[in-house]
């Protein structure tokens, strides 16, 4: 029996969680704690149809909420409350308001918070995303004829783009590598779909750093200087330039906090029995790829950790290797990509279906293979039906064996 | 028990296809199929399918 379960973090990774701790049987009191106070909902949203529809808070917290299962109608919510402190040896978790909970098994499922520039000027026209507050907020000002700069091409400032360029911002996106999402899906797709951008009417400064935000003098935004002198104008910006994880209440313990909590390939937490993480915030080596312990930060790892993490608690012994296959998808001007694998890690990329060229990729879709050295270690789809990604999922297990 | 899809909801991201190959896949117009009527031994493919809808279009009915 492991008694009480603390879990941080009221984020997917800790519904998932108690729902297999309860799935494995354990019937002891489970507590959830989360900074938001909101129930746990789904975020992929926020930077899509959030910000391109017109639901109200009601209707989006229906929409998003993630149903619950009877098997946690007993589970005691904590919400509204940051973990700031944590002790490991009194099993121990202190939160902002000054309370405290003790626990038998911990589980950290703190998630991340957005990246800003560490740039002053200009606040209150400036945005992350990552909660539906946060969306909400950017929504009411994607006003048609807005000027939006967006630092940041990868995934979610590229859905932040063209989610307001379908609301008729003029969009300018800032990034400092030489294509879009080229840390996730390579240089040439990432090329690919730059172009399908431009085609939308979306501007880029590539290899650009910011030097400044330009105030008006009242804290308010006049424009972006880049470092090359030029002055991009604009009324409002959104940072998207990563994420770090929310760690800073595990500090003290003696873990390795560098990037996530170190977890190993049970995801416990540095060989603790009786700690350990999921989702985003989980450095892990996921035998899939390797031995290197990273986070990942795609949709379906919260609920392959949470599970594999949940047996760990339950079980003394966790049976065989986790090696979780990575999945993540992007909609941008209604294409749809669909990524299998880790593309990232691959050093080498193929064209295997279709065009990368612009307007033909519109309409016949590609896949790309992602090698790493010889193996096919990810694809990457684009604009291709969902019946297709089976076909090129065996491409990538295929490659695990060989 | 009954699997149950919101075709509104769902964007036929196919994640439960990968999930649960037995009660999901795509048919060759491209639409979704399932297996609607299963039974208990199947519960642990479905929710897994409803887990991972990135959607969360799938519901499951006793």
């Amino acid at each position: 029996m492991i008694g009480h379960v603390l879990v941080v973090g009221a984020s997917l990774s800790g519904l998932r969680l108690a729902e297999q701790l309860r799935g494995l049987g354990h019937t002891g009191p489970i507590t959830i704690a989360g900074a938001e106070t909101r129930m746990p909902y789904n975020r992929p949203p926020l930077s899509k149809d959030v910000l391109t529809g017109d639901d109200d808070e009601t209707a989006l917290v229906q929409s998003l909420s993630f149903r619950l299962r009877p098997s946690l109608d007993d589970v005691t919510w904590k919400l509204g409350a940051t973990a700031v402190a944590c002790d490991l040896t009194l099993r121990e978790v202190s939160f902002a308001d000054g309370s405290t909970l003790s626990y038998d098994a911990l589980a950290i499922t703190t998630g991340l918070s957005p990246r800003r520039v560490p740039l002053p000027g200009g606040e209150k026209d400036r945005y992350v995303l990552r909660t539906l507050d946060g969306a909400l907020a950017l929504r009411a000002r994607l006003v048609a004829g807005a000027r939006l700069a967006v630092i940041g091409a990868g995934f979610i400032g590229c859905e932040v783009a063209a989610s307001a360029r379908k609301r008729g911002l003029a969009v300018t996106m800032i990034e400092t590598f030489e294509a879009p999402m080229q840390r996730a899906i390579g240089l040439t797709a990432g090329q690919a779909m730059q172009a399908l951008h431009r085609s939308e009417g979306i501007d880029f400064r590539l290899r650009a750093k910011i030097a400044g935000f330009i105030d008006r003098g009242d804290g308010h935004l006049d424009g972006i200087r880049l470092e090359s002198g030029e002055v991009i104008a604009c009324d409002l910006a959104v940072e998207a330039v990563g994420s770090t994880a929310n760690t800073q209440w595990l500090a003290g313990n003696g873990l390795d906090l560098s990037d996530g909590v170190l977890c190993d390939n049970a995801m416990r937490v540095e060989g603790r029995a009786d700690v350990v993480a999921a989702g985003d915030i989980a450095r892990f080596p996921n035998l899939f790829a390797d031995e290197v312990p990273r986070r990942i930060e795609h949709w379906t790892i919260p609920g392959f950790t949470a599970k594999r993490a949940a047996e760990s608690l339950i079980k003394e012994m966790v049976q065989g290797s986790f090696a979780p296959v990575p999945a993540f998808w992007s909609d941008q001007h209604g294409l749809r990509l669909q990524s299998y694998g880790s593309p990232s890690l691959g050093d080498a990329s193929e064209l295997l279906e279709g065009s990368l060229c612009p307007g033909d990729m519109r309409r016949q879709g590609a896949a790309l293979g992602y090698r790493r050295a010889g193996r096919m270690i990810g694809v990457v789809l684009i604009g291709l039906p969902a019946g297709r990604l089976a076909h090129y999922r065996n491409l990538v297990e295929v490659g695990r064996e060989t | 028990m009954k699997i149950c899809v919101d075709l509104v909801r769902c964007q036929l991201h196919g994640q439960c296809a990968i999930a649960a190959p037995k009660l999901f896949s795509f048919g060759e117009d491209g639409k979704l199929q399932w297996v609607e009527q299963v039974d208990e031994s199947a519960r642990r493919e479905a929710e897994e399918a409803a887990d991972v809808c990135p959607e969360q279009a799938i519901t499951i009915e006793d």
